[in-house]
């Protein structure tokens, strides 16, 4: 490795070297690493110690400046061996260079890659309520509950929304409506803070003045944790009519509860939480669109809430959590597996809600063998086809 | 004193502490660019180890502060001596002094009483300060360990500033169960703490169960990371290891393949809860052990 020559020269390192490392640092940057200036300094300060770096050393030492998660680490490796060794390092510039999101992680950037031309893919969120349209006018519309084409937006079954306008104005209600929810319900939150104790530090100093008798008391009131929501949404086939409403309603709530975290799964479950805090509305809901896309094959409920239960849930549960799954119920998987997985999903988390789109419509019965095995271990099983009944939503919540 | 790259894996070694050559680069990076560092990994993997053993390799005091949920700066950082400060008002108060000059005793050095970071800061000679499961305690504590990790230095209010005296060696360790934030993650160095490999672990049994043999030891490790592949609820970690190599060592075992009704009944002490010990039955057991040769 040339860094290592480089670094025997004492006073600093010379100016090739400085721009490699500075090449490396934007790779990762690219990559979705959060490298700041200091720990570029800090780089240059380790190539420049003489003894310090030997080729040995130098990729464990720059991956324990550099990581900063355990998705950090587990892809420095190739990240560095691209760069460093040549192996790769073309298709890791291009692919920095992409077109849609300069600082989305690589995983993402890969997807991208192999489609062809991203800047269609906002046209295909759209094309699905265009395509709806033809398609569910013969089964769908006949057998929904309630609201007419004509009645308000918040009533309205989300399928049923096909004018551009409209889609518009549904998706601005979806946002304003998960800040409402949020601004309630941290209200209540305080409100309901109480179980006092005294606070020994304040009531000694405040009563000084009355020589040391404690005349005025000062009470600690116990901090009561926000609820965390953690959100499942279904991104299969079947339920592709509702994901983009679903997608802008979580990018709401993502954004205005610190505590929460998105998961969207088909085949298979890909945590986005990252993808919706970006500020950019359009942009967040294009890159989870682009994920949520299924690629066919079924859903596989359980072995995502499997996946979920194993590597997320630790991180993501406390002792406050209420898990969301939005989902049809429709399950390729077996039974048995989501069964059981619920019943593990169930014993961490305070509460499980499952919304299901269908059970808006008229005479639905949760028949699919998948959402019987699920139904015990569900605490609120409520309608999610429209925007009202999301809203519906929001008292339950702030009763937890 | 700065630690020796070269020789870094042998003093810990040397106080018991079998290092990887990346945990080692870490702990000399720490020195060398005076940053904290964290661990991240599965429970029971030794993280905790080895903020031990760099004290131990530094002769350094251990400082440890075990966050939990509602960790506060009273029990993280100082608190007053409130028994000792009545007492002070009333007898003070006797002799007829008025209140700004008690105010101005009672709120002074000899009434406070040191928590670990304030204690971390204040020592002569730099020790090592384990915050230890920081993901634990809560985002405003984060962010007041963040300050106190940048400027070492604290302020209380009654008091003053309090500057450090000697800059700790910081070691976090956090378990996943909560996301930290990203300064914090920026502020520190990386690593990523996984199950020691069959080599390593075999090395830690030897080293940590005397009187054991290197056959046995192999055989213990080969098994413990057959048994970890198995899909468990917890995961056994090295210190479950270390009992199971002595339960064995002390049962006067020397060959797993001989005794496999031994090896299932003192299986107990790798695992943890009822669900993984009726998946590891003795058929299953005895399907590991068949690889383990």
């Amino acid at each position: 490795m040339s860094v290592a020559t480089v670094s025997t020269s004492g006073d600093g390192i010379g100016e090739p070297a400085r721009r490699r490392l500075a090449g490396f640092v934007r790779t990762l940057r690219d990559n979705g690493f959060k490298i700041g200036l200091a720990e570029t300094g800090d780089a240059l300060e380790m190539l420049a110690a003489p003894l310090a770096v030997r080729p040995s050393t130098l990729k464990p030492a720059l991956r324990s400046l550099f990581c900063a998660t355990h998705s950090d680490w587990e892809r420095f490796d190739e990240i560095f061996e691209a760069y460093w060794q040549g192996r790769g390092i073309h298709q890791a510039r291009t692919l920095a260079g992409s077109a849609l999101e300069s600082r989305a992680p690589a995983r993402h950037l890969k997807d991208v890659g192999s489609r062809a031309g991203t800047p269609g893919l906002p046209d295909h969120v759209e094309r699905n309520h265009d395509d709806d349209d033809g398609d569910s006018a013969g089964d769908g519309r006949g057998r929904r509950e309630g609201a007419s084409r004509f009645e308000n937006l918040t009533s309205a079954d989300l399928r049923d929304i096909v004018d551009p306008a409209d889609i518009a104005q549904a998706h601005a209600l979806a946002a304003r409506l998960s800040h409402a929810m949020r601004a309630r319900l941290v209200r209540r939150d305080r409100v309901r803070r109480r179980g006092r104790r005294l606070d020994l530090r304040r009531t000694i100093h405040r009563n000084v003045s009355h020589g040391g008798t404690l005349v005025e008391l000062a009470w600690r009131r116990r901090k009561i944790k926000p609820l965390r929501l953690v959100f499942l949404l279904d991104a299969s086939g079947s339920m592709s009519l509702y994901t983009a409403f679903f997608v802008r309603f979580l990018h709401g709530v993502v954004d205005a509860f610190r505590e929460s975290e998105a998961f969207v799964f088909h085949t298979r479950l890909a945590h986005v939480s990252a993808s919706l805090r970006d500020r950019d509305v359009t942009r967040a809901v294009d890159k989870l669109s682009l994920m949520a896309q299924g690629i066919g094959g079924g859903t596989k409920i359980g072995e995502s809430l499997a996946t979920f239960n194993r590597w997320h849930a630790r991180r993501v549960i406390n002792s406050r959590t209420a898990v969301m799954i939005v989902s049809d119920g429709y399950d390729t998987g077996t039974p048995e597996q989501l069964g059981e997985e619920m019943r593990r999903l169930r014993r961490r988390c305070r509460r499980i809600i499952w919304l299901n789109p269908l059970i808006g419509w008229r005479d639905y019965s949760p028949q699919a063998r998948g959402m019987q095995a699920a139904l015990p271990y569900i605490d609120l099983f409520a309608p999610a086809h429209n925007l009202e009944s999301l809203a519906a939503l929001e008292p339950y919540l702030a009763r937890i | 004193m700065i630690l020796n790259r070269d020789n870094i894996s042998d003093r810990l070694a040397a106080v018991g502490y079998i290092a990887d050559r990346d945990v080692a680069t870490a702990l000399w990076l720490m020195d060398f660019l005076k940053r904290p560092l964290l661990l991240e990994g599965e429970a029971g993997v030794g993280k905790t180890e080895v903020a031990k053993a760099l004290a131990a390799v530094h002769e350094a005091e251990l400082i440890r502060l075990q966050c939990y949920e509602g960790l506060d700066q009273n029990a993280a950082l100082y608190e007053w001596n409130y028994q000792r400060q009545l007492l002070a008002i009333k007898t003070r108060e006797g002799v007829g002094e008025n209140a700004d000059v008690i105010e101005e005793h009672i709120f002074s050095e000899r009434y406070l009483l040191e928590r670990p970071l304030l204690a971390a800061i204040r020592r002569e000679k730099p020790p090592v300060l384990l915050v230890d499961e920081v993901d634990r305690a809560d985002e405003e504590f984060e962010a007041f360990l963040l300050e106190l990790l940048s400027d070492f230095q604290v302020s209380i209010p009654e008091l003053g500033t309090v500057k450090a005296t000697s800059i700790p060696r910081v070691v976090l360790t956090s378990n996943g169960t909560r996301e930290l934030s990203d300064a914090l993650r920026r502020r520190c160095l990386y690593h990523y703490v996984d199950f020691p490999d069959v080599d390593r672990e075999a090395r830690i049994i030897i080293t940590r169960t005397p009187g054991i043999d290197t056959a046995l030891a192999v055989q213990i490790a080969r098994m413990v990371a057959s048994v970890r592949k198995e899909d468990l609820r917890k995961v056994p970690g090295v210190a479950e290891t270390l009992d199971w190599a002595a339960t064995l060592a002390g049962l006067d075992l020397h060959d797993l393949r001989q005794e496999p009704e031994a090896v299932h009944e003192t299986m107990l002490c790798l695992l943890k809860t009822r669900e993984d010990r009726s998946r590891l039955t003795r058929e299953v057991t005895e399907r590991l052990l068949g690889k383990v040769a």
